[in-house]
């Protein structure tokens, strides 16, 4: 037993603020080595210890386990096409289910230029959004406005899509393609037929999908930044607009771009919404208005009644391509995103 | 006293100030745009057709008025109980691990996996539930639908309930550790509990994210005109049903279509908003 004169202990706790309540830096677990562990740590309890240890790491496990999986099932199933097509299959256009002869091109065109459109959307009004919640909004509007924002991202992909259908594509076809092409054109980005479904409907829906993400990661980086920086850039006479460009925007950049390939990462991946209003034709057309296929949609539409083991590899082979590809763009943003706040407690990017 | 002529911000700058602070006003306000415009089309185009009738009757042929998505809903109700018991004791017996013993490189390497998971296609999740549980069963299941949405409620609980319970203040656990409490019960019956609500908000969350999914559940529950209520049978769940009758050529399945995403909308903001509400009490029991 340690007997700790009173006095002692009360100078102690006076002169010493708990320090430790601070909940961004809990102590170790387990640095109780003042008591000797034969005394009071029972046989049993050691035993429950060490069991409860196992069983809470072993589900941890079980999470990289899932994953490892993922990739094993996605490999394996697609060795069919993978062994038969070979790199062929990212380069050509042809996707002809009778002849069994597929490959990839047009779906990854697709993804890619949706999603592009999308971060073109989407990245300027959730930089305003981030900005505006962290550094312009009044107090008691913060609230109300960033659970507009969260209920953004609550919105299922199926409604975003069932809204693409019977909204967005019809005012998309009657009001805003017919001024694009007008006024833009000369371009080449924006002509030909217009049906309202296609890479534009499909982007715009993305932007609204992806705006949330966007800006609730930039709003944390953008907290990260110290004080000081502000008050420094304040102090030098900055109007507010400077200080935020140079104090705030220019410290914070690697996580917002982090933030943005998040986006990214989670457009590539939408499958509902995008299959609704894209059209699914797989073309590469240089049009906005045209329609097009992606790799998520190809999947979701052909899965379920592939005609034959070629086939159905050849969609796993699709979606292999594009787990490779979202994991590559989120473990990027992810070591950016940490680099900013690491320090600060952990946050899960929901 | 009138400032110095240098003193004064250039209008030049102060344009630009005003300019620019003055678009991220309207930046921000644009975004909420396309939430009241998509909620609205939801209430008004979805209310009409919303009745008792289609809340408790099953889907009827094309051609004959009435009938409801009374089996989809319980089917998605079911689906998301099965994936809760697959997803809630993995997602926070993670978190347990992460808070608790993960403080190290393979605690990074989890929370690294868990971001990575989070960011997984949920079609992928779907493919990956086929291959795992439908190739194996040699059919559709609600089972299989059930594991799919399960494994995507693990990331985000676990690192949700990681960021609680490394909230709970360090004297509470010292408290314990003092009576000789074993750090084992320490966890369950002192830190788990004090923490309890939001683990609880951390549950919500992930049940919010994976309500309304349906990509995830096309090769694996399926689909079915009738009742199901077994594990091993396929399974109609609201998401999909919408998505089918979104594809069809008929007005009226069109409104059936819109006020089942009335139902999905109403169930999922309610749960988004109770789980604001609890987290604005709190995250720690008497913290606030």
């Amino acid at each position: 037993m340690y007997t700790v004169p009173k006095s002692r202990l009360g100078r102690n706790s006076a002169e010493e603020p708990p320090t430790a309540s601070l909940p961004s830096q809990p102590e170790q677990p387990g640095t109780l080595s003042l008591i000797p562990k034969g005394k009071l740590r029972t046989k049993d309890s050691f035993f429950a210890d060490a069991t409860f240890r196992v069983i809470v790491t072993l589900s941890a496990a079980a999470l990289v386990a899932i994953v490892g999986l993922i990739f094993y099932e996605l490999v394996s199933q697609s060795h069919l096409s993978i062994s038969k097509f070979g790199f062929k299959f990212l380069v050509r256009t042809i996707w002809d289910p009778v002849d069994e002869d597929f490959s990839a091109l047009p779906f990854i065109y697709g993804t890619l230029v949706s999603s592009l459109v999308a971060i073109v959307i989407a990245v300027p009004l959730s930089l305003a959004t981030a900005l505006f919640l962290t550094e312009i909004c009044p107090r008691r509007l913060r609230a109300v406005l960033s659970l507009l924002v969260e209920l953004l991202a609550a919105i299922p992909s199926v409604i975003y899509g069932l809204w693409g259908i019977f909204v967005l594509a019809p005012f998309l076809r009657r009001y805003v393609e017919p001024f694009l092409a007008n006024s833009l054109g000369w371009t080449g980005f924006f002509g030909g037929p217009k049906y309202g479904f296609g890479m534009l409907a499909a982007g715009i829906i993305l932007a609204i999908m992806i705006l949330p993400i966007i800006s609730s990661i930039t709003r944390e980086v953008v907290r990260a930044v110290p004080r000081q920086q502000r008050e420094a850039a304040l102090a030098l006479g900055a109007t507010k607009w400077e200080m935020l460009r140079m104090a705030v925007l220019r410290n914070a950049r690697a996580g917002i771009m982090g933030a943005i390939i998040l986006g990214l990462g989670r457009a590539f991946g939408e499958t509902m919404a995008v299959t609704m209003v894209i059209g699914n034709r797989p073309e590469i057309a240089k049009s906005l208005f045209a329609p097009g296929y992606t790799l998520a949609s190809v999947v979701a539409n052909e899965f379920t009644e592939a005609f034959g083991r070629v086939h159905l590899s050849a969609l796993m082979e699709a979606a292999l391509i594009l787990f490779a590809i979202t994991l590559v763009v989120n473990a990027l943003a992810m070591l950016l995103v940490w680099s900013i706040t690491r320090g600060m407690p952990s946050r899960s990017i929901a | 006293m009138p400032k110095p002529r240098s003193q004064e911000i250039h209008w030049r700058r102060r344009l630009s100030n005003g300019l620019a602070l003055g678009s991220i006003t309207v930046g921000a306000l644009i975004v909420t745009v396309p939430l009241f415009l998509i909620l609205g089309t939801v209430v008004i185009r979805g209310l009409p057709a919303l009745n008792w009738a289609f809340i408790t009757q099953m889907p009827k042929p094309v051609g004959e008025t009435g009938g409801g998505m009374a089996n989809a809903i319980v089917g998605s109700l079911e689906i998301l109980a099965v994936a809760s018991v697959i997803g809630v004791p993995l997602g926070i017996g993670t978190g347990i691990y992460l808070a608790e013993y993960g403080r190290n490189k393979w605690g990074n390497l989890v929370r690294f996996t868990a971001d990575v998971l989070n960011g997984v296609p949920s079609i992928v999740m779907g493919i990956t539930a086929w291959a795992l549980v439908v190739v194996t069963q040699g059919h559709f299941s609600l089972l299989a639908g059930a594991v799919a949405l399960g494994i995507m409620m693990i990331p985000v609980i676990s690192r949700t309930t990681e960021e609680v319970l490394l909230l709970v203040p360090q004297p509470i656990r010292e408290a314990a550790w003092g009576l000789g409490i074993p750090h084992w019960r320490t966890i369950v019956s002192v830190i788990v509990p004090t923490a309890s609500s939001g683990i609880l908000t951390s549950i919500m969350l992930a049940f919010a994210r994976i309500a309304g999914e349906a990509a995830p559940l096309m090769f694996t529950a399926l689909g079915n005109v009738y009742w199901n209520t077994n594990l091993n049978q396929p399974t109609a769940a609201l998401p999909l049903l919408i998505y089918e009758y979104a594809k069809q050529p008929y007005e009226q399945l069109h409104q059936q279509a819109w006020a089942g995403a009335l139902v999905l909308i109403t169930l999922i903001m309610l749960t988004v908003i109770t789980f604001r509400w609890l987290s604005g009490r709190g995250a720690i029991k008497g913290a606030n």
